[in-house]
């Protein structure tokens, strides 16, 4: 077999497998999984940026947040449909992505950072001012009767379920033959070494601003997809917080490869989850994990059994 | 209140944030310029001393004014020790890789923050201070006969406030004093301006780092310490500070220190001025904004000068 055909063959197993835990896990996990499976498009859609590109972003947030508000305003005060309001949600993400990457990418390294999280500040301090609309810290709810999609109520637990492993699975599918694509190979010369990937005539700017957009518009279909199947919008999911989440997770699963977001998801899922009946102070675990990890383990669980055991893993 | 007394109620809350802000940017300033990281634990080594300023002076129980001299000589110590072992065991490891210290300081962040959560509670708790007569500030006006004075009812400051404002003026001369003058300060020059050469002249950069992570910390505590009594402790005051230092640093140019203090009292100043007259959120998003501009059309600060 091939590297792709073996890879492949890995994504379906592991998509048959979260198809199959449906019908054996108990209903609180089902739950937790379908969860962890939007929240894993997120951190894919960070890794897009973070782990092929090498462009280390703290304002990620405000792509999230921009998909889940575009939505759940749109259905809120526009009155729309939710299969519309998730168009707009991803529309306002892209407006919001082409904008910020535009301006965030004429600087590099740590000023790049800190520019990434100043915007996404602003972006948390609009949600804020504009409370009226927001309601702020409060948030609100999306009505059950509001969540339906081409006739299924996205509500339930099944369903819910099913839409969020289709989301999941479309995405993990789709970033496993993108970056194996030229554009893929293109986006690890940048990160490998940006003065080199133009010396050979890659224009590093334009694949830099395309991973930006792609990373944020991926970002934010999570956040509207979040908004609709769990009906909830508030502006902790703008806070500095969640953009650092993304970033831990893909630390955790190993940066740059295809299935360590949904790894590094899983498991921090589960430990803030299990470590709940210690502390409520569950950010100290993930201190500690972050901490940990750039210490000892900076290519993460997948990145280590690629790097250890199983060289052929995407 | 009419404009001109207000405006100047606000310039005079602004300045005693401004000497605050300009304590513990330069802090930051000065980890930048030396070991060239960005610390974004910075603004919870600011929330351990105004916690641990609250925790010395309810210990110690007698007159405020005792119980404040002890934090201010402890809780800055502390923290500079918690810092430069911090540096020693973790940041040394990782080599100081600009990327890699950014992730650790975040979790570094979150391990102080939500320690203070567990052992200080959620409450926000104040101290005393140790002194507070109200000032009444007079105001002018022109009458028939030429210029008089008047005392505008609320146009005041506490005592407190104005040492603030003179203890903070007092430190940053002695942080000038020390990078200028001493020994250590010139030592800490050469490291900031060619590392290698340095440790070739026998100056033991590893050490010099644990010291400057330490002073910076310091700088924040000592900040927090004196604000304490004016703003309560809490586990989560850190978050301001950071984002408003790394404003004052950016805006003062990175790593230059007189920027840092132009900076910080320009934003300081602007900060409480327009918090008075405008909503407090907008104040922060433009302030934010503006920022982020600046970083992206002039990396280089507005005071520092363009890389050649």
């Amino acid at each position: 077999m091939t590297r792709e055909q073996k890879s492949l063959w890995l994504h379906a197993a592991v998509v048959l497998v979260l198809g199959a835990l449906y019908f054996v896990l108990p209903e609180y996990h089902a739950g937790n999984l379908a969860r962890i499976m939007v929240l894993a498009v997120y951190a894919m859609g960070y890794n897009l940026l973070f782990g092929y590109t090498g462009l280390l972003s703290l304002g990620h947030a405000m792509f999230f947040a921009a998909g889940m508000y575009g939505f759940g305003l749109a259905v809120n005060h526009g009155g729309l449909p939710a299969g519309a309001a998730v168009l707009i949600g991803i529309a306002a993400t892209l407006v919001v992505s082409v904008v910020v990457g535009f301006l965030a990418l004429r600087t590099r390294d740590v000023a790049f950072m800190i520019v990434m999280l100043m915007f996404a500040q602003t972006g948390y301090l609009i949600i804020l001012y504009f409370g009226e609309f927001t309601r702020g810290d409060e948030g609100f709810v999306v009505q059950q009767a509001q969540r339906g999609l081409f006739g299924f109520d996205l509500s339930a637990q099944g369903i819910r379920y099913w839409a969020a492993l289709i989301l999941f699975s479309a995405c993990l599918l789709g970033i496993a033959k993108g970056v194996n694509s030229r554009f893929g190979k293109a986006l690890v010369a940048v990160r490998e070494n940006e003065e080199r990937a133009r010396m050979l005539g890659y224009d590093t700017h334009r694949l830099k601003f395309l991973a930006v957009v792609l990373s944020g518009v991926l970002s934010g279909a999570a956040g509207a997809a979040y908004g609709l199947l769990f009906g909830y919008i508030g502006s902790t999911f703008a806070t500095v917080q969640y953009s650092i989440f993304p970033l831990l997770w893909v630390l955790l699963g190993g940066a740059g490869t295809t299935l360590g977001p949904f790894v590094g998801v899983l498991f921090m899922f589960y430990l803030i989850d299990l470590s709940s009946f210690l502390t409520d102070a569950y950010m100290f675990i993930a201190g500690i994990a972050l901490l940990l990890l750039t210490m000892f383990a900076p290519k993460g669980i997948v990145g280590q059994i690629r790097a250890s055991r199983v060289p052929w893993l995407p | 209140m009419e404009f001109g007394p207000h405006l100047l109620l606000a310039s005079l809350e602004g300045a005693v944030s401004a000497a605050v802000l300009a304590l513990t940017a330069m802090g930051l300033s000065i980890v930048f310029g030396v070991m060239r990281i960005v610390n974004v634990a910075h603004g919870e080594f600011f929330m351990l001393g105004a916690v641990l300023a609250w925790w010395i002076a309810s210990m110690i129980g007698a007159h405020p004014a005792v119980g404040f001299v002890v934090a201010i000589v402890i809780a800055p110590l502390a923290v500079g020790v918690i810092a430069a072992v911090a540096d020693k065991v973790i940041l040394q490891r990782i080599g100081y890789d600009p990327e890699r210290t950014i992730v650790a300081t975040i979790g570094l962040l979150y391990i102080l923050q939500q320690a203070a959560l567990m052992t200080f509670g959620p409450d926000a708790r104040p101290v005393t201070p140790p002194f507070n007569q109200r000032i009444d500030l007079p105001w002018f006006e022109f009458t028939k006969n030429g210029l008089g004075l008047f005392w505008p009812w609320g146009l005041s400051i506490t005592s407190y406030k104005l040492f603030v404002v003179l203890a903070a003026i007092l430190i940053l001369t002695g942080v000038w004093l020390l990078m200028t003058r001493t020994r250590f300060g010139l030592i800490m020059r050469a490291t900031q301006q060619d590392r290698e050469m340095s440790q070739a002249f026998g100056v033991p950069v590893d050490n010099v780092f644990a010291y400057v992570f330490g002073l910076g910390a310091a700088l924040a505590a000592i900040g927090a310490v004196l604000v304490v009594p004016v703003q309560q402790a809490h586990y989560l005051m850190g978050h301001d500070p950071l984002l408003l230092s790394f404003i004052v640093v950016i805006i003062g140019g990175l790593g230059s220190l007189p920027g840092t203090v132009i900076a910080a009292v320009l934003i300081g100043m602007s900060d409480g001025i327009i918090s008075v007259f405008f909503s407090p959120t907008l104040a922060k998003i433009v302030a934010t904004m503006a920022v982020a501009m600046v970083l992206v059309f002039r990396p280089q600060g507005l005071v520092g000068k363009a890389a050649s």
